[in-house]
């Protein structure tokens, strides 16, 4: 932490212990995004080698189709259903759908915006992450 | 561009990235997962050209949308302007570089010039 | 007398201690903050700010703490307690459950001296958005009456007007803690508040003004300055309701 502007920083960013779900899910978007970008770059890479013909293909498939290459693959499938059903829901939000409706605040000042709507949908994301992860598993260790 | 364009596209491509993609990945569930990726079945898919466009536009979408986010986190990160403008043209070569490296594998897989 | 005497042993028995833990550093000659450790007593309805306030008065006067009305008004006394920004004369050390207590001051503020830090940026951006009525007309030229609004339109921003400027939602913010440039909670909240008035015709330059690389897209709705907010203002409520005319939800 810098003295001079006493920014917070990378910590205090990431830091998801301190404000609730919401910014748990914020931190989640984040990680998943910058995980499912790396994991594109990587496939279109690892998909090229068809190019190098049936040889190549299958010499590329035996590195990936592991076991390790299956549990990364299931953390890919995790991260991209929680990214999917919660960028739809902060899509949602940040249209101002189900944020709640402006009103006098009354003690002890509950924000209307951080309401149950929007707890069910980060909560739905995490466990259709972890059903879609499982169902990846039992196919990919299925065969 | 304004910002409020850029995310729009933002949003845009995300959404028609989750269609496609739910599309790309049912293909993979269509035989055995592991059946699916044998040379023969995969270059049949390079070769059917509607699934070939799919796959363009996938790659195309998702890259967009990818970089753009990269540059979303990268400019919170750190500021200056050319700090700035580095992050903006460096996500935007990125993410031309990959659609063009994509899609060489896409089209001569599907002239088949493999 | 006796009868004093044994109002006072009463009050002695109540009595608790906590252990305040309050940072220091000055930028003139301080490398790093440092904490200083103080036993405070105090009663159920004892606030953070008492307890500061005490330990300047009995402890160490050279303490540096802004703070005004003790009321949760002004806004001046907005500092980090237990990790959380919180208005200090709004938390009371007996709903802190905690033996420590460490008052730190604000996160993404440059620090003055000790808990008091600068506001130059957030009344920076708060003016940037232009905090007041914009329309060609006014209600003082004569024969003219005073611009009518009905309760409805009234509810559609009394609650963003209640902001007190004490800057927690701005310290909250997880953009704000690595993005100077973002013009943040406080400030995009208070564009909303002007843009839903019916009385204001300044929508358009406002969301120009927000529509930037560093505006209103870099909220990303983790609610966490809503969540601190101590005057129930819910600027995430306020942003996202302010993104929707730029995403043509709203008209």
């Amino acid at each position: 932490m810098t003295h001079d502007e006493h920014k917070e920083g990378i910590g205090g960013m990431a830091n998801p212990t301190r404000y609730g779900i919401e910014r748990v899910a914020y931190w989640l978007m984040r990680l998943s995004g910058l995980g499912l970008l790396a994991y594109f770059v990587a496939h279109i890479y690892e998909t090229s080698n068809i190019l190098r013909g049936q040889v190549g293909w299958n010499e590329f498939l035996e590195l990936t189709q592991t076991t390790e290459g299956h549990i990364f693959l299931a953390l890919v499938i995790a991260m991209c259903v929680f990214h999917t059903v919660n960028g739809v829901r902060v899509m949602l939000g940040h249209g101002g759908v189900g944020v709640g409706k402006p009103a006098r605040p009354d003690y002890p000042y509950d924000p209307a915006s951080q309401n149950y709507r929007h707890k069910i949908g980060i909560y739905s994301a995490i466990l259709l992450a972890a059903i879609a992860t499982m169902y990846g598993l039992a196919v990919m260790f299925g065969e | 561009m304004r910002e409020s364009t850029i995310m729009k596209i933002h949003y845009g491509t995300a959404l028609a990235a989750v269609a496609l993609v739910a599309v790309h990945i049912l293909m993979r569930l269509t035989m055995g997962f592991a059946e699916s990726l044998e040379y023969e079945n995969v270059l049949a898919n390079y070769k059917f050209v509607p699934y070939a466009i799919m796959l363009e536009l996938i790659l195309v979408l998702l890259a967009v949308h990818g970089f753009n986010g990269l540059r979303v986190i990268l400019l919170e990160l750190k500021q200056g302007r050319i700090y700035e403008k580095a992050v903006s043209y460096g996500c935007l070569a990125a993410m031309i570089g990959l659609i063009a490296y994509g899609s060489r594998t896409i089209i001569m897989t599907n002239m088949g010039l493999v | 007398m006796a009868q004093v005497s044994s109002i006072a042993e009463e009050q002695a028995s109540t009595l608790k201690t906590i252990t305040l833990r309050i940072a220091r550093y000055n930028p003139e000659h301080d490398d790093s903050s440092k904490f200083m450790e103080f036993n405070v007593s105090y009663e159920k309805w004892t606030t953070v700010l008492e307890a500061i306030l005490d330990v300047k008065k009995h402890h160490d006067h050279s303490v540096a703490v802004r703070y005004s009305c003790r009321q949760a008004t002004c806004g001046s006394c907005g500092m980090m307690i237990n990790g959380k920004p919180k208005l200090a004369c709004f938390t009371k050390i007996s709903e802190l459950n905690s033996n420590v207590i460490t008052v730190e001051p604000m996160n993404n503020f440059p620090i003055i001296r000790d808990l008091a830090v600068k506001f130059e940026r957030l009344f920076d951006t708060h003016q940037k958005i232009k905090p007041y009525l914009i329309r060609d007309d006014t209600e003082l030229e004569s024969d003219a009456k005073e611009f009518l609004q009905s309760p409805k339109e009234l509810e559609q921003y009394i609650q963003f007007a209640n902001c007190i400027k004490c800057g927690l939602c701005n310290s909250a913010c997880p953009t704000m803690a690595t993005d100077s440039s973002f013009v943040g909670p406080q400030a995009l909240a208070q564009a909303y508040r002007y843009v839903a008035d019916s009385r204001d015709k300044g929508k358009d330059s406002r969301l120009k003004i927000i529509d930037e690389s560093h505006g209103i897209w870099r909220c990303h709705f983790a609610g966490s300055c809503s969540q601190v907010c101590p005057k129930g203002v819910d600027p995430a409520m306020g942003i996202q309701f302010l993104r929707g005319y730029l995403l043509g939800f709203r008209s």
